[in-house]
């Protein structure tokens, strides 16, 4: 598996976010699916996240304006959901799923491995922006736990041992 | 018991639509298109097919509450929102065969008259979005799906609608806001969803496993499908098991078969050296068993009998070396994660129990805590909420404390007081390891 690493564009260059030709094609794709143009806000929002990286405030007023919604009602939609970043990401975020099998099966142990490893407290950043910890609720992957979600990757069935190769490759490669 | 749920895991090529039209895939619908809709129900509510999401309503009688005479659109949701801890069934029928998904969502969206039908996957599995994505590109390309399918008069559109990561959105309200672009707020019912749901329109949420049985129950007749099981409880199940077992993973079985045949049969038993002590029959969300209650059937009746729920199936299995308050204490981080803040008593109360039962592990227990715990699971369900994420959260707790007193009195007999230094204070949310936080 080669998980792609995410590339957050800087806070500055999305200040004044307009969609080109690619992306109001995509829109308006979306906006056949649905009778009204709000329910695409969510699928918006993905194809923003996928482009920019995460969803800086320029990146939220822009969707607001193309989709006639206030700023403050998509931030409202984009912060109620887990997945939307408001705040850059690192470039792999690491999402160590915390629930009861993969608690009980050295999910907790590997999620203290990650906070050694990487020096970090789950919700931080290292310092070279490489990697993100992120203790998740139930990935929905109970029967292959533990489970770490990697960006859009699902690694399961893991070990400290696998864990630490696959924290090597994409640190190779980032 | 021969497959019929999975009878495509461990095929070659299983995904493509070649290799399902070769099994007799897409036949179902074909035989549906040439029956009435009115008769595609009758059909289903004589095989006595029960919503396999969670609540166990029978699916037949859910399309029939659709208003027939109604005359705008009306659509048909596959809820693929799959997040109840220990469940992992619907991934697994879509990663091995995506086809009987869809062919049961055309059946269903043609019962209840829809040419819409929506796929609300959740946001984490990227994966299988893209694997139903390619499954309707391949079925639109072959005439299954689109205008005038298979020269019927009949159009069907079914379009992927990625979630973006909370737990309530399986909830089919709070599932139909979303879709409309809103945060995942559970509605006041009634109305129901099947008079007024998504975009305002008659509306049916039906699970990925519940519509996946659809092409067999056509295929080969109620009869056939209400002959496996038990009365009421028919069909095959898909029974996905986690925790302490030797071989976890999803099982297909008969429904009603024991606790006991499938801890001990397909999934090898508790792992070596221990001993079951706990199970949770259908997800985190139903009240915890007793090792001594294995022996209750795995069927929606004998599950509610047993003063539990069989829920989605989702068994996790917790053997001897396993804490039940710290057990406890990790669901209520769980649901005091996804309560959505809408009503009172479930957001306020799974903080509480959260905070209280991680001072009770953190070894500062207090001999009012299980009382305290009883009570905020008794304000925050039977009613006393919106939706039922009060009861989801309150029935393991309050169940933990009543089937595992003695767990309790041991962390509260060793704990050290705490002088108190203040009065409690709201929990505080600033420091939840999360996104964008």
């Amino acid at each position: 598996m080669s998980t792609k690493p995410i590339l957050s564009v800087p806070t500055e260059q999305l200040e004044n976010t307009t969609f080109d030709a690619t992306m109001e094609e995509r829109i308006l794709e979306l906006l056949k699916r649905y009778p009204t143009t709000r329910a695409t806000l969510i699928p918006v929002l993905w194809l923003c996240q996928e482009r920019y990286g995460w969803l800086a405030p320029g990146v939220i007023r822009a969707v607001a304006d193309r989709l006639g919604e206030s700023p403050a009602y998509v931030e409202g939609v984009a912060t109620f959901y887990t997945m939307f970043y408001t705040k850059p990401p690192a470039k792999f975020v690491l999402q160590a799923c915390e629930t009861l099998s993969c608690a009980v099966c050295g999910g907790k142990e590997l999620l203290h491995h990650l906070e050694s490893r990487l020096g970090i407290k789950p919700g931080e950043k290292t310092p070279d922006g490489v990697f993100q910890l992120v203790g998740v609720q139930c990935l929905g992957a109970c029967g292959t736990a533990p489970v770490v979600q990697i960006n859009d990757d699902y690694y399961e069935n893991l070990t400290i041992e696998r864990l630490d190769a696959v924290l090597d490759d994409l640190k190779g490669r980032s | 018991m021969e497959s019929v749920l999975l009878r495509a895991r461990g095929v070659p090529n299983s995904r493509s639509i070649d290799t399902y039209l070769a099994a007799g895939g897409w036949s179902g619908f074909a035989k549906a298109l040439s029956m009435t809709p009115d008769a595609v129900v009758q059909e289903t509510i004589e095989s006595e097919l029960r919503g396999r999401g969670g609540a166990g309503f029978p699916t037949g009688r859910k399309w029939s509450f659709v208003p027939k005479d109604h005359p705008g659109p009306r659509y048909l949701i596959c809820n693929a929102d799959e997040s109840e801890p220990g469940t992992f069934k619907d991934r697994e029928i879509i990663e091995h065969d995506p086809h009987m998904v869809l062919e049961g969502i055309a059946i269903a969206s043609y019962a209840i008259r829809s040419n819409t039908a929506y796929i609300y996957i959740r946001g984490e599995f990227v994966r299988w979005a893209a694997l139903l994505e390619d499954a309707i590109g391949e079925a639109h390309r072959q005439g299954w799906l689109g205008r005038n399918v298979k020269g019927s008069g009949y159009d069907l559109d079914i379009w992927v609608h990625r979630g973006a990561g909370a737990y309530i959105c399986g909830e089919e309200t709070a599932l139909i806001e979303s879709i409309e672009g809103k945060r995942g707020f559970p509605r006041l019912k009634p109305p129901f969803p099947a008079v007024v749901g998504v975009f305002g329109k008659p509306t049916v949420v039906n699970n990925v496993e519940t519509l996946a049985c659809l092409p067999h129950i056509l295929t080969k007749g109620a009869k056939w499908f209400a002959s496996i099981g038990r009365p009421k409880n028919t069909g095959t199940k898909l029974y996905c098991v986690s925790g302490h077992v030797k071989r976890p993973g999803v099982y297909e079985l008969p429904m009603g078969v024991t606790f006991r045949e499938i801890i001990e049969g397909p999934c090898g038993g508790i792992r070596e050296g221990h001993t079951l002590k706990a199970f949770f029959p259908g997800g985190s969300s139903a009240p915890v068993m007793r090792a001594s209650e294995v022996d209750v059937r795995a069927d929606f009746d004998a599950c509610a009998e047993a003063g539990t729920m069989l829920g989605s199936g989702g068994v996790i299995v917790l053997d001897d070396s396993v804490d039940m308050v710290e057990t406890a204490a990790n669901l209520a981080h769980f649901y005091a994660h996804e309560s959505c803040g809408q009503c009172t008593p479930c957001r306020e109360g799974s903080d509480w129990a959260r905070d209280i039962l991680d001072r009770i592990v953190a070894g500062h227990g207090r001999p009012a805590d299980p009382e305290t715990l009883l009570r905020i699971c008794r304000f925050a369900s039977q009613g006393m909420t919106i939706c039922p994420l009060g009861d989801a959260f309150s029935l393991p707790i309050s169940s933990i404390v009543k089937k595992f007193p003695e767990e309790f009195e041991r962390h509260i007999r060793a704990a050290s007081t705490v002088p108190q230094k203040k009065l409690p204070v709201l929990p505080w949310a600033g420091s939840r390891p999360g996104f964008g936080s």
